[in-house]
């Protein structure tokens, strides 16, 4: 018995040794594209969500005002030695051309801070001797007003939660609370909420033109089925760029549709079907509708026929049978479809930029507006950072549910 | 799906109305597709139709104009590289994932795949950014680096999957044989799972074939791809020229899915578990 135990133990220790060692093994085989993927994906990442907050600049561009500041008290106006210092700044950032920076940033905060700075930037040589709070005062006499001041001291902060409120449509006020920005200003959460709208309606849209596919597909003879999966697939493997060009010249003034509809009388004018929501919505559907297709398809095919049989031999009427007993059935393939879609949409850019108006733009167009046009990469971050919760929550609220893995691809 | 002899009036109408409304939906996915490839062989400039004439001039000058041509030679560079960087990548990182079952294992899953669930212009901003302290935007490395992110999930997925069928006693079979777990991996594994790692090589290659957001963040002029050709085609003038461009992009996507189909069967029927 004791010589069986022993025995026992050694085997068990050996077989965990041998576990251990291809814990190991999967682990050295996955660690280089981890690795890979650390540097190059998540830190970036990391990165690009810090700079929607960081503020850092600043100091450095001002750094004697960053210093002296901190001994005002936010009340009434900041002290001799507070204008000496950004006297003493303004001077050297004049001289290195970093100012305007410093006056953009400021100017995001509070209009009119950038043409203070330049203005006072372009005299600040002529200014040798105290009394400095009076002398820049005397030159424009916002130096004297507190409101600046609030906004510099804000500005001088190593993180600043700024960008991320303007993502949202909210900012500081004179006294440093957090308020709505006046209603003819405000823009991004109706980008954002337009994003949603379009991206839930593509995702219906795709389910009512996906789901009659996927069933009939699934339910055709073999012969029927492989022809209409190579159609689909071809559709789906053809380039975007390509699909949304076609929808172009297919939609245009005097493209196939509207040719179509004079030539048959319906209309006499072309119609706008293209640059507007309308285009939007047919060019979007298109480019994602295998995405709801190939899981609904999976899962029908893999429904018994046997279950609505049964019930309509029980004596449900086909509708009946369908919606109670198809139907439910049906939910993993449209959860998998939907939210795969869903999330899809939420992202897209250059199926809307070119096939869209002006109004139609989502909020990743406005991502790349900020990196391209404005040149103000804190603001694109704080709006990537919108995206990435929207995103995020999403996975977090559905993805438990649908395998994630197995929808892309089919 | 075929009607039983005793349908109803009722059941044949909605017989027939559900085949028209699948058809309609087949039209319109399939349609806008096929209506670019006669106009590509237009004689004259229009791009609409009825057509002039046939002529292949726009293929000339695809093929002929230094612009198209670099975007040719920019795209196969950067498509190329990236595959393969990602095949290598994500065929390891897949061996090592179904090798052995180790706490966080859904985590690093989850990891490995994100490239693929989060949206194309947060990818595009945060490497913009990330390469602008190194020096690497407006460089083929950024590029491919960026690309091989973008297509490692893709062939995770496909290796995984015929990994899934792989009998991993014939690996233990190789070593208990004297085999070096290299030798086992390149004369055992590899040859198994080569359909899904020849998958996955093409998905990621057509991903990058296809992306244009990181493009246009990260390239520089000397840098612009295919598609990032159209892209400004499409918004600056419409010509001709794109839709020859597309038409070449259109056969290469039935060619691909052609022999990724095949490459399924093969799987299939080579990874059929024994007694089916």
């Amino acid at each position: 018995m004791v010589f069986r135990s022993d025995e026992g133990v050694g085997l068990r220790k050996k077989l965990l040794r041998a576990e251990r060692r291809k814990k190991f093994e999967a682990l050295g085989l996955i660690a280089p594209l981890l690795l890979v993927m650390l540097v190059f994906y998540f830190v970036p990442i990391a990165m690009m969500l810090f700079r929607s907050i960081d503020n850092s600049q600043m100091a450095r561009i001002l750094p004697q005002t960053s210093e002296a500041i901190q001994t005002w008290s936010g009340e009434g106006l900041p002290d001799e030695a507070t204008y000496a210092a950004i006297l003493g700044d303004m001077k050297i950032a004049y001289e290195e051309k970093t100012l305007a920076k410093a006056g953009r940033r400021l100017n995001f905060d509070l209009v009119g801070y950038h043409s203070l700075l330049l203005k006072t930037g372009r005299k600040v040589e002529q200014i040798v001797e105290p009394p400095y709070k009076e002398t820049l005062i005397a030159l424009d006499k916002k130096w004297g007003d507190v409101r600046y001041w609030t906004v510099m001291e804000r500005g001088l902060k190593d993180t600043t939660m700024m960008y991320l409120l303007a993502a949202v449509d909210l900012r500081y006020d004179d006294d440093n609370k957090i308020v709505k920005v006046p209603e003819q200003e405000a823009i991004y959460i109706s980008i954002i909420s337009r994003t949603v709208y379009i991206s839930l309606s593509i995702t219906i849209l795709t389910l009512i033109l996906g789901f009659p596919v996927a069933y009939y597909m699934a339910n055709a003879k073999p012969r029927t089925r492989n022809l209409l999966m190579i159609v689909l697939l071809l559709v789906f493997w053809t380039s975007l760029l390509v699909r949304t060009l076609s929808w172009i010249l297919v939609l245009q003034n005097n493209g196939v549709v509207n040719n179509l509809l004079m030539f048959s009388g319906i209309i006499s004018q072309p119609l706008d079907l293209v640059f507007n929501r309308f285009g939007v919505y047919v060019a979007m559907t298109h480019v994602l509708l295998p995405f709801m297709v190939l899981p609904l398809y999976s899962v029908m095919r893999a429904i018994p026929s046997d279950y609505v049989r049964a019930a309509r031999s029980l004596g449900a009427k086909s509708i009946t049978a369908f919606i109670r007993v198809y139907l439910p059935q049906t939910l993993p393939g449209i959860g998998a479809g939907a939210l795969m879609v869903f999330i899809q949409a939420l992202g897209y850019y250059i199926t809307p930029a070119l096939v869209g108006g002006p109004r139609d733009q989502m909020v990743s167009y406005f991502v790349a507006f900020f990196v391209n046009e404005q040149v103000n990469w804190s603001m694109a971050s704080a709006l990537g950072v919108t995206l990435l919760i929207l995103t995020g929550s999403l996975y977090l609220i559905f993805g438990k549910r649908v395998n994630i893995a197995n929808m892309k691809l089919g | 799906m075929a009607l039983p002899a005793h349908a109803t009036i009722g059941d044949k109408v909605w017989h027939y109305s559900f085949r028209t409304l699948v058809a309609i939906i087949f039209i319109y996915l399939i349609v806008p597709i096929f209506s670019i490839i006669p106009l590509s062989f237009n004689s004259a400039e229009l791009l609409s139709y009825p057509m002039k004439g046939f002529s292949l001039r726009w293929y000339e000058e695809f093929f002929g104009s230094g612009r198209w041509g670099l975007a040719i030679k920019n795209s196969l560079i950067i498509g190329l590289s990236s595959m393969v960087f990602a095949t290598i990548l994500g065929t390891t990182a897949a061996v090592g994932i179904n090798r052995a079952n180790f706490a966080g294992k859904a985590l690093v899953v989850a990891l490995l795949i994100s490239p693929m669930m989060i949206p194309l212009v947060i990818t595009a901003l945060s490497l913009y950014l990330f390469f602008a302290k190194l020096g690497l935007n407006s460089t083929y490395t950024g590029l491919i680096l960026a690309h091989t992110i973008l297509g490692i999930p893709f062939v995770i997925i496909t290796v995984s999957a015929t990994l899934q069928s792989f009998d991993y006693n014939l690996m233990r079979a190789g070593a208990s044989l004297g085999a070096s777990p290299l030798r086992v991996f390149f004369k055992i594994v590899l040859p198994n799972i080569a359909p899904g790692v020849f998958s996955g090589a093409l998905f990621a290659f057509a991903t990058s074939l296809d992306e244009v957001v990181v493009v246009m963040f990260i390239a520089g002029p000397s840098q612009r791809t295919i598609p990032r050709e159209m892209f400004s085609g499409i918004r600056e003038n419409l010509s001709p020229t794109l839709l020859a461009a597309a038409t070449i992009l259109i056969v290469f996507a039935a060619m691909l899915m052609l022999t990724l189909e095949l490459l399924r069967k093969r799987s299939e029927k080579y990874n059929a578990p024994p007694g089916k």
